[in-house]
C-alpha cells in the first residue's frame, strides 16, 4: 500500500504536465488539472509521512529489479517531511499564480507554457527527494533545473533573459560538476546506489574520500547557494515573476541543502570536513546579511536574507550530531514556508504599490492593511522573534551548537545571533518605509518611476492600489502565513518528527539496512568489478 | 578528455555567449568520456553468453548513464541556443550583460543615506537594458 504510493508523487505531476500541454491554450481546464494534481500530490505526501513516521521507511524497487541493479526509491522520514512541505508550498504558489493569471489576463505568464513547466518542476523536486541513488538524484536535479530555466526566463523580457543567462550557466556548471563527481564515485566504488556507496566508501583511502566529498559538496553548494558559490542567487531570482521567485526561493536552494544532508549523513558521516563547513556556514550567514543591508528592493533584500539563512542550515548539518541535524531539518521546513510567504507578500506589495523599491513605496499600512499583516508575521518569524517558528529553529540550532562547546562553536552562535539581528533590522526597515511611512513622505519623481519600473507599467501612484489584488492571491498568502503559524503552534510534534528523522540519519548503517535488509555481513553485492 | 575539459573551461570564461555554449558542449562531452573511462577497460558486449568469463564483459552501466547525460546535454544546449538568440534579438549583443545594481555599487553608491538607497537604473550612464 505505502510502496505503491511512492511512485505516484512523481507520476501524478508528470502526467498532469502532459495533460496540460495537450490542453494547450485552454486556460480553464489547464488550471483545474494543475491544481488537482498538486492537491493529490499533497494528499499522497501526507499519507506517506504518516505511514513512514509510524511504520518505518519505505523502499521501492522500480520495475521489480533488486536493489543494487535497479533504481530504488527511498522514502524515509526526512524525505517524507520534505515531500509534504514542498508540495504544500508548490500548491500555495500555484494558487497564487492562478489568481494572478485570472486577474491579469495572463500577460505575465503565457498559459500554454506556464502550467506544464510548473508541474515538471514539481516532478523534478519529487524525484530529487525520493531518489535512492546518486544518478537518479542527478536526473531529478536536471528535471527541476530545466523547468526552472524556462520559468525564470518566462516571457523573455530583456531583464529576465539577462538574469536567466547567469542562472542557467551557473546551474549547468554545477550539474556538470555533479556528473563528474558521479563518474568519480562510480570509478572508485563501482556503484551509484546511495546505500551501496555508503557501504563501500569506508574502504577507500582517506584522500580519495575527501576528493569525492569535496566534489559533491561543491556541486550541491552551488545549488544551495553556500557562500563563495552564492553570488548568482541575488542576481537572478528577483527578476522572475513573483510566484516563480517565491517557489524558487523556498524550494530550489533547500533541495541543495537536502542533498548536502544526505551526503553528510549517509555517504560521509566522518567529521573531517565539518570544521570547514562550519566556517563556510559562518561566512554564508554574515555575507548574506550584510548584502541584505545594502539593498533597496524588497525582492533583492529577501534574496540576500535567503543566502544568509542557508548558513544556519549548513551550520546544523556541519555539527555532525543528531541534535544538529534535527535542528537543520526543522529550520529547513520553517525557512521554506517563511521565505516563500515573504516573497508572495512582496508580490502583493508589488501589485498594491506598483513597485518593490523601499524608497519609492510608502503608506501601505493605511491602503492595504491585510498585505501589511501578511508581510509582518513572516518577517518577524524570519528575524527570530520569540513566539514564531524562526525563534524555535534558531534556539534548537544554537543549543545543538553549544553542545560542541569549542571556540568555533561559540563564534558561530554569536554570529548567528548577530545575523538574526541584521535580518530583523533589514526587515524592520522595509516595514518602516513601505508600510508605516505616510505615503505623502515619499519623494517620488513620476517620470523616473515610469522609466525605472519595467515590470509594473501602471505604477504612477503609490497612494492607492494600482491593480486590484485578486482574492485568491491574498488567500494563498494568508494560507502560507497560517502554515507558518502552525509550524509554531505544533512545533512539538513537528520537531519530534524532525528529531526522529535525524536519528535515522545518524551514521549510514540505518540507511544501508533499509535498502539491503540484513546485508551487514555481505560485503560484495553484484558482479560489477570495483576498481580501487 | 582533459583537453576537452580544459578548452571548455577556457571558452566558458569568455564573455561571448556563443563561446560559452561551445565550452559547455566540450565540457559535457569531456565528462561523458570521464564516465566511460570510469567504466573500466574495454570488453565484450554485455550480452549473456555462457562461454564468456564474466570479467571479460564490458560494464554496461556507465554507457546507460552516458546515454542519459547526452540526452540532457542535448536538450539543455538547444534551450541555451534559444536563450542566446533571444538575448541577441533583444540586446543585439552576444555578451553576458552587466547587472544594474552591481554597476551602481561599483560606481560608488555603496554607502548611501537611507532615503537615497534607491539604485535607479536611470541614475547610471551604463546601458542597463535595451527597451524593446
Amino acid at each position: 500500500m505505502m510502496a505503491s504510493l511512492v511512485p505516484l508523487v512523481v507520476l501524478v505531476p508528470l502526467l498532469a504536465a502532459a495533460l496540460t500541454l495537450v490542453l494547450g491554450r485552454r486556460a480553464r481546464p489547464q488550471r483545474i488539472v494543475a491544481v488537482l494534481a498538486l492537491v493529490s500530490v499533497l494528499a499522497i505526501s501526507i499519507a506517506l509521512l504518516i505511514g513512514v513516521d509510524s511504520g518505518g521507511a519505505v523502499v521501492v524497487e522500480a520495475g521489480g529489479w533488486p536493489a543494487p541493479f535497479g533504481i530504488v526509491l527511498v522514502v524515509d522520514r526526512l524525505s517524507a517531511l520534505m515531500l509534504v512541505i514542498s508540495s504544500l508550498v508548490l500548491l500555495a504558489v500555484l494558487i497564487f499564480s492562478v489568481g494572478q493569471g485570472l486577474a491579469d489576463g495572463d500577460d505575465e505568464t503565457p498559459v500554454s507554457i506556464y502550467y506544464p513547466t510548473y508541474l515538471i518542476l514539481t516532478t523534478g523536486v519529487m524525484v530529487a527527494f525520493i531518489a535512492g541513488d546518486l544518478f537518479n538524484l542527478y536526473v531529478g536535479f536536471e528535471i527541476l533545473l530545466v523547468a526552472s530555466y524556462v520559468l525564470i526566463t518566462l516571457g523573455g523580457t530583456a531583464a529576465r533573459i539577462r538574469a536567466g543567462i547567469t542562472y542557467v550557466i551557473v546551474s549547468l556548471m554545477s550539474s556538470i560538476l555533479f556528473l563528474a563527481a558521479i563518474a568519480m564515485v562510480y570509478g572508485a566504488l563501482g556503484t551509484v546506489n546511495l546505500a551501496q556507496v555508503a557501504e563501500r566508501v569506508q574502504d577507500l583511502p582517506t584522500d580519495v574520500q575527501i576528493l569525492l566529498h569535496v566534489m559533491l559538496l561543491v556541486a550541491f553548494g552551488i545549488k544551495a547557494a553556500v557562500f563563495p558559490l552564492s553570488f548568482w542567487l541575488p542576481d537572478s531570482y528577483p527578476s522572475a515573476p513573483a510566484p516563480v521567485t517565491a517557489a524558487f526561493a523556498g524550494l530550489l536552494t533547500k533541495i541543495g541543502v537536502y542533498a548536502i544532508i544526505r551526503v553528510e549523513t549517509v555517504i560521509f558521516p566522518t567529521p573531517e570536513l565539518n570544521p570547514a563547513l562550519m566556517v563556510l556556514a559562518l561566512l554564508t550567514m554574515v555575507v548574506g546579511a550584510l548584502g541584505a543591508v545594502a539593498q533597496a528592493d524588497i525582492k533583492r533584500i529577501l534574496s540576500f536574507t535567503l543566502v544568509s539563512h542557508i548558513g544556519y542550515m549548513i551550520l546544523g548539518v556541519s555539527l555532525g550530531t543528531v541534535a544538529g541535524t534535527a535542528a537543520a531539518i526543522y529550520y529547513i521546513m520553517h525557512h521554506i514556508v517563511v521565505q516563500t510567504t515573504l516573497f508572495l507578500a512582496a508580490g502583493l506589495v508589488e501589485r498594491e504599490a506598483g513597485s518593490t523599491s523601499i524608497t519609492r513605496v510608502g503608506g501601505l499600512l493605511a491602503s492595504a492593511p491585510l498585505v501589511a499583516g501578511l508581510f509582518f508575521i513572516p518577517a518577524l518569524s524570519l528575524g527570530g522573534i520569540p513566539p514564531f517558528s524562526g525563534f524555535i529553529g534558531k534556539l534548537a540550532l544554537f543549543q545543538a551548537t553549544a553542545e560542541q562547546g569549542d571556540a568555533l562553536a561559540y563564534t558561530l552562535i554569536g554570529a548567528g545571533a548577530l545575523v538574526s539581528l541584521l535580518t530583523l533590522y533589514t526587515l524592520v526597515r522595509v516595514w518602516n518605509l513601505v508600510f508605516w511611512r505616510p505615503a505623502r513622505d515619499v519623494k517620488g519623481d513620476e517620470t523616473r518611476l515610469l522609466l525605472a519600473v519595467e515590470e509594473a507599467p501602471h505604477s504612477t501612484s503609490t497612494l492607492s492600489g494600482t491593480r486590484a489584488t485578486p482574492r485568491l492571491m491574498t488567500l494563498s498568502t494568508a494560507a502560507m502565513v497560517a502554515v507558518g503559524l502552525a509550524l509554531t503552534v505544533f512545533a512539538g510534534p513537528i520537531y519530534g518528527v524532525a528529531a526522529r528523522a535525524a536519528e535515522n540519519l545518524d551514521g549510514a548503517t540505518a540507511y544501508i539496512e533499509l535498502v539491503f535488509p540484513g546485508s551487514a555481513d555481505q560485503p560484495a553485492l553484484g558482479v560489477e568489478e570495483s576498481q580501487p | 578528455m582533459a583537453v576537452l575539459i580544459a578548452c571548455g573551461v577556457y571558452l566558458l570564461l569568455e564573455r561571448s555567449l556563443t563561446r560559452v555554449v561551445l565550452g559547455f558542449l566540450l565540457i559535457g562531452n569531456g565528462v561523458n568520456l570521464l564516465i566511460l573511462i570510469m567504466g573500466g577497460r574495454a570488453g565484450f558486449a554485455p550480452i549473456f553468453d555462457a562461454s564468456i568469463d564474466p570479467v571479460e564483459y564490458n560494464d554496461p552501466l556507465p554507457q546507460a548513464l552516458i546515454l542519459t547525460a547526452i540526452v540532457i546535454t542535448f536538450a539543455v544546449s538547444a534551450f541555451l541556443l534559444a536563450l542566446i538568440y533571444r538575448s541577441w534579438r533583444l540586446a543585439n549583443a552576444d555578451d553576458v550583460a552587466d547587472d544594474a545594481d552591481d554597476v551602481a555599487l561599483r560606481t560608488g553608491t555603496r554607502v548611501v543615506p537611507l532615503e537615497e538607497a534607491s539604485i535607479d537604473p536611470g541614475d547610471t550612464d551604463f546601458p542597463v537594458e535595451v527597451q524593446r
